[in-house]
């Protein structure tokens, strides 16, 4: 940046003094890679035997995928200022819709893949339309959604399938060739891995690059800081929500689909209750909950620490009832060193730009 | 002296059955910085806000680069040249300037999947169009946030400017900075003026409007109360026709009369205390 600024006419000796650190702790994620290196830390003190291995870490990224997947995206939508309680259930929705109609009428999953698609994005965005036409906060428009996809799980399926869960899904068509690029395990050195991590790392970049590389990024982060400026630059920030809702379900849908091929079934309570895990780790990878301030890298830790914690737990061989309990420890914890973080690069900013107006105002 | 950019011609604006304005006409010229003053409810809002194409009028014409114009959006005005400057800036705090300067209109480059934006011009040409007002801006990845009210103010103004704004309406943009801060603000107007735009600067502060002002437009309740030219009027006289004298007075009056009462009150207190 410094040769950037050079090459722009004067040249600003002021540029200099802006520091590493001050730098980096303008990052959002910057919270978040630190509390991901503190409890990996932690681990590897308490249970060093098998954390400190590439089991250890095939163990974690397996644990983590699919739920940094979602917090990608739900990051995303939150960053452009909303919320999507439905996230969660809808990775049951898609996966039921998958698993019924494909093993109900043999139809091939990459066909039924598609219907369930199809079906999350008209959620999404209806979810979208209503948010933004109604004006009413997002948090109460996708709850609705939420109940509704909820009981219409449990209650389709048992009409379906006269029970509440999908078995069977591995004998229909297209089952292997789907799973193959979806969801299937690979050997690194001995540990087993799978391409749904390989998954969730593309998205993770994609998502960064639309964030900070492309015009929609802008709008994004444009439409969660303020709205109402946004549009009367001519950013359409209505249309970026309605593209988020439909993004955070498409994600659902995806994951859906992975948990179909891995578990080979699917059951009408799945992802209930994830919808809240996927805003904690996007808030522990610095978004604000006031929208307008985050990044996909940040959320993507945040999955990561969610991973570690469970994987954690299992290695110490301690009870896992108290993985609710770390995990509120580690959220509250990973918030403050955000916050402390986020303050202190915002504090330094401030006092160089008083200190700035007081030089001029001197001379 | 060239001919105007914009002109307005007898221009009326009822709402309902308030008449907003009244047979108003005024002439802006390129290079100039035009002011336009009056109190609260004097028609200054209305009037920029026909020009900007919010509002349409209701009666008389208006003209823009000659030709006689009616806009029907904001944007339309905006096509054509007219910019604005609201008081609220339209800019997001936790951006950085970069960001915000280009928002709605980033620059790219690359194609397909790889088009992106082209953050190294965009930041380039911040650093540059800001320098060219003669605003030194420390680091162009500052959010907008952490930065003073009249920096705010010279950013957007040189985002207008930019964007290519022929003429630009700054709508009260001292009216919430301190003395030093202001005095910033009316030197990126002047040099504004300098790069050959029509400004239009409105304020209801005459000690503002009196330094940068080329020509001087007091309204009063929806009415043209005079035009001037700078040598045409003093900055004394300008703020006793803005007010009124007799007004003035009267206010003294009234005000001398209040705090009489006020040190009666207090005289009364005093003693009930003791």
């Amino acid at each position: 940046m410094a040769t950037k600024a050079t090459i722009a006419g004067q040249r600003d000796e002021r540029v200099a003094q802006i520091g590493f650190f001050r730098n980096l702790f303008r990052q959002p994620e910057v919270g978040a890679v630190i509390g991901a290196v503190v409890v990996w830390a932690f681990f590897a003190i308490v249970t060093p035997d098998n954390w400190v291995s590439v089991t250890g870490v095939a163990r974690i990224l397996d644990s983590s995928s699919t739920l940094g997947i979602m917090a990608v995206a739900v990051a995303l939508l939150m960053i452009g200022g909303e919320f999507d309680l439905s996230a969660g259930v809808m990775t049951g929705t898609t996966a039921l819709i998958t698993g019924m109609i494909s093993t109900q009428l043999g139809w091939s999953i990459w066909l039924t893949m598609l219907v369930a698609l199809a079906f999350a994005l008209i959620v999404g965005y209806l979810n979208g339309v209503m948010v933004v036409k109604t004006g009413l906060p997002s948090f109460i428009i996708t709850l609705a959604t939420f109940f509704i996809l909820r009981g219409a799980n449990v209650g389709v399926t048992r009409l379906v399938v006269n029970q509440v869960r999908v078995a069977g899904i591995d004998k229909v068509p297209g089952f292997e060739a789907a799973r193959l690029l979806f969801n299937t395990e690979f050997q690194i050195l001995g540990a087993e891995f799978r391409t749904v991590t390989i998954w969730w790392i593309i998205l993770t970049v994609i998502a960064s690059w639309i964030l900070l590389r492309t015009r929609y990024g802008n709008w994004i982060y444009a439409t969660g800081g303020d709205a109402n400026a946004a549009r009367s630059q001519g950013v359409p920030s209505q249309w970026v929500k309605i593209a988020l809702f439909m993004t955070t379900a498409t994600a659902a849908w995806l994951v859906g689909t992975m948990n179909d091929l891995r578990l080979r079934s699917a059951v009408a309570s799945q992802g209930i209750g994830n919808e809240f895990i996927f805003i904690i780790a996007a808030v522990i990878g610095g978004c604000l909950l006031t929208g307008g301030y985050g990044s996909a890298i940040g959320a993507s830790m945040g999955a990561l620490i969610f991973g570690m914690v469970r994987v954690g737990i299992t290695f110490a061989g301690w009870d896992t009832d108290w993985f609710y309990a770390f995990l509120g420890v580690m959220l509250l914890v990973s918030v403050l060193v955000n916050d402390f973080t986020r303050k202190r690069a915002e504090a330094v900013t401030v006092a160089g730009a008083k200190a700035k107006t007081e030089e001029k105002e001197a001379a | 002296m060239t001919e105007p950019i914009l002109a307005v011609r007898k221009i009326s604006k009822l709402f309902g059955s308030v008449i907003a304005l009244s047979d108003v006409s005024a002439e802006v010229y390129p290079g100039q910085v035009t002011c336009l003053l009056g109190d609260n409810g004097a028609g200054k809002s209305t009037l920029i806000k026909i020009l900007a194409g919010v509002h349409q009028q209701t009666d008389g014409d208006f003209f823009f680069e000659g030709k006689r114009v009616k806009f029907n959006s904001p944007r339309e005005a905006l096509a054509r040249g007219i910019a604005t400057v609201y008081q609220d800036l339209a800019m997001v705090p936790l951006m950085p300037i970069w960001r915000n300067f280009f928002l709605g209109a980033e620059p790219e480059k690359g194609r397909g999947l790889f088009r992106r934006y082209d953050i190294e011009f965009a930041k380039r040409t911040v650093r540059e169009e800001l320098g060219r007002m003669g605003i030194d801006i420390r680091d162009p990845d500052q959010p907008v946030g952490t930065m003073s009210g009249g920096e705010r103010q010279s950013v957007a103004i040189a985002r207008a400017v930019y964007f290519g704004a022929k003429v630009l309406i700054l709508d009260e943009p001292t009216a919430a900075l301190g003395v030093k801060q202001a005095g910033t603000v009316l030197k990126y107007i002047a040099r504004a003026a300098a790069r050959d735009l029509g400004v239009i600067f409105i304020t209801h502060n005459p000690h503002h409007a009196y330094p940068v002002g080329d020509r001087f437009i007091i309204l009063k309740r929806g009415r043209t109360r005079g035009i001037w030219n700078k040598d045409e009027i003093t900055r004394e006289e300008m703020i006793r026709s803005m007010s009124g004298a007799d007004e003035m007075e009267a206010l003294t009056h009234e005000l001398d009369e209040v705090t009489r009462r006020r040190e009666t009150n207090k005289l009364a207190d005093s003693e009930a205390g003791s």
